[in-house]
């Protein structure tokens, strides 16, 4: 299974999401991401670990292992599980200095994708960001 | 209507006419022409509301009722006026039973929290039906905190109807208040209210019906009603946002404390005590939306300018035609298939989550709600995460509901 922020980084999407000239092959690519994502156990699928959104939900899991931060993420929409490898990418395996120091609003600009990250979406997907940057500062 | 005299009625509509009074929509979003079936959320302005509400601010704006000027003057009587279309509009007996608020939610707070905190006490149940809006069901539960009334929902069977058995049997006593929709939001089905208020009044209890879902659609009469309260929002009724409308009986509305304290709500105010303007000034507390006020009169003009019932028959050829698309599309399934509906086709596409839908219907220019339209208890009824809604007005054409179509199932080969 794929790592993200191991095997897919920041730059193979930024690449990926590049070379696409339409708007059909970005979001198939998106969604294809989504697939690639490690399967989170139901088990972790509660209340506990949801990130509500009004429009679809997102669950999160993290770990602090040697000094880095890893990730388990997993949505009900497809679309919006692809945006969280393409957030993951960014975050997963990285030092809580490394995330803080990101700019997720300007690579989700670079990859005319900044619509998703707004607040009117309700997709769960900003409110995860802020999660993951407040485990970050927790652990700083 | 009979389907014949729908055909009718629609066979003299001129779409196009009425499209060029709507300048929003003809713009290009995500490189497609703009389908906008989002109108139950909001619906968009003709230029008749747009001039006046720029007219006011260019020549008229001033404070209403204190000023000693001619601007002043000029604004109330506008404003004024503007009660009064809306008065006439529900047939309302007098414009002063017309109070302006935020919009239908405010409306809904106003009568749950003065109407409530008079008249309720503990052991008094308030009912709402389980398809209610969030709006319609939050202000009941925090009125009922307060006072020790309870709020209990009433059936919605699978297609989106109130079950009228179950409502018959829940009526005692001790129901003092039934708030419904004139309309589902999140289904478009019209509820029976006419029968819904004979049956409340005849234990003794006051309905307050939300028209917010119903206003754009047809003429409401409040008094052949006979409801105690109507309430809804001028922007879903091509006027503008941030305004809305309390219609009560005047006995009720003359009996309720006071909900806001501030100017224009008081007759006179001295630290000894405070006594309080008359209707509707009594609940209209600061400064109020003027303009708005004004931008609603004229949306109520325009709609008196054009065919109301062939517009109506327009909108349910347009529902009719969708349906049967929807019905003959692989995979889906409508929500919500009451006999009688305004023209809302709330859908889900098996396997495909509706945030989904909605993302891949906007990037081909298609504008619907997706989500669980502030309706949540009737979505976990139903066991689903929401649905993605297409709400059609009368501006609507059908050559839209083909790109809505085509759309789908281009999302399909997506997701599916």
């Amino acid at each position: 299974m794929t790592q993200f922020g191991i095997d897919v980084t920041v730059d193979d999407i930024i690449d990926s999401l590049g070379f696409f000239d339409n708007w059909e092959e970005r979001y198939k690519y998106i969604i294809d991401l989504g697939k690639e994502l490690p399967v989170m156990d139901a088990s972790l699928r509660t209340d506990e670990y949801l990130v509500r959104g009004c429009q679809s939900q997102v669950w999160l899991v993290d770990e602090w292992r040697a000094g880095k931060l890893f990730f388990q993420a997993d949505s009900d929409a497809f679309i919006v599980k692809g945006l969280l490898g393409v957030v993951l990418a960014a975050f997963n395996g990285k030092t809580p200095g490394e995330i803080l120091a990101f700019d997720i609003d300007a690579y989700f600009t670079q990859l005319d994708l900044l619509q998703h990250l707004s607040s009117t979406r309700g997709n769960g997907l900003k409110a995860m960001v802020k999660r993951i940057q407040e485990r970050a500062t927790q652990t700083n | 209507m009979t389907s014949l005299a729908v055909d009718v009625a629609e066979s003299r509509f001129d779409v196009e006419k009425i499209r060029a009074d709507f300048p929003i929509l003809h713009q290009q979003v995500n490189g497609q022409p703009l389908v906008y079936l989002d109108n139950a959320a909001t619906t968009q302005k003709p230029n008749a509301v747009i001039d006046a509400i720029s007219d006011y601010y260019r020549k008229d704006n001033s404070n209403v009722h204190r000023g000693a000027h001619a601007l002043a003057d000029r604004a109330t009587v506008k404003f004024e006026a503007a009660r009064e279309k809306v008065a006439q509009f529900l047939n309302a007996p007098a414009a002063k039973q017309i109070i302006w608020t935020r919009g239908t939610t405010e409306s809904i707070n106003l009568v749950a929290a003065s109407w409530g905190k008079a008249n309720l006490q503990r052991g008094d149940r308030i009912l709402v039906s389980a398809m209610e809006h969030h709006s319609n069901i939050v202000p009941w539960q925090l009125i009922a905190q307060a006072t020790g009334a309870k709020v209990e929902s009433i059936p919605v069977d699978a297609n989106g109807n109130i079950n009228m058995l179950a409502f018959d049997t829940m009526l005692d006593a001790h129901v003092k208040m039934v708030a419904v929709g004139h309309v589902s939001n999140a289904m478009g089905t019209i509820n029976p209210i006419g029968k819904i208020i004979s049956l409340a009044h005849a234990v003794g209890a006051r309905v307050l019906i939300d028209g917010a879902q119903a206003v754009s659609h047809w003429a409401v009469d409040v008094q052949q009603l006979n409801c105690d309260f109507y309430v809804f929002s001028a922007h879903k009724l091509f006027g503008p946002t941030g305004l809305g409308v309390l219609y009560g009986k005047e006995d009720l509305l003359n009996a309720m404390p006071p909900y806001q304290g501030g100017g224009e709500m008081i007759e006179t105010v001295s630290f000894s005590g405070t006594t309080f303007n008359q209707l509707p000034y009594k609940f209209e507390a600061g400064t109020p939306d003027i303009a708005g006020a004004i931008g609603l009169g004229a949306a109520i003009d325009y709609l008196h300018s054009i065919d109301r019932t062939a517009a109506a028959a327009h909108e349910q050829a347009l529902l009719n035609y969708a349906e049967e698309k929807a019905r003959a599309t692989a995979g889906l399934k409508l929500i919500g298939t009451a006999a009688h509906k305004t023209s809302v086709m709330s859908f889900l596409l098996e396997g495909a989550h509706p945030a989904d839908v909605g993302v891949l219907l906007d990037k081909q220019g298609i504008a619907v709600r997706t989500g669980n339209h502030c309706a949540q208890p009737i979505m976990d009824q139903y066991g689903i995460p929401g649905t993605v809604r297409a709400s059609f007005s009368f501006y609507n054409t059908f050559a839209e509901v083909d790109r809505l179509f085509t759309a789908i199932e281009k999302a399909k080969t997506f997701l599916v």
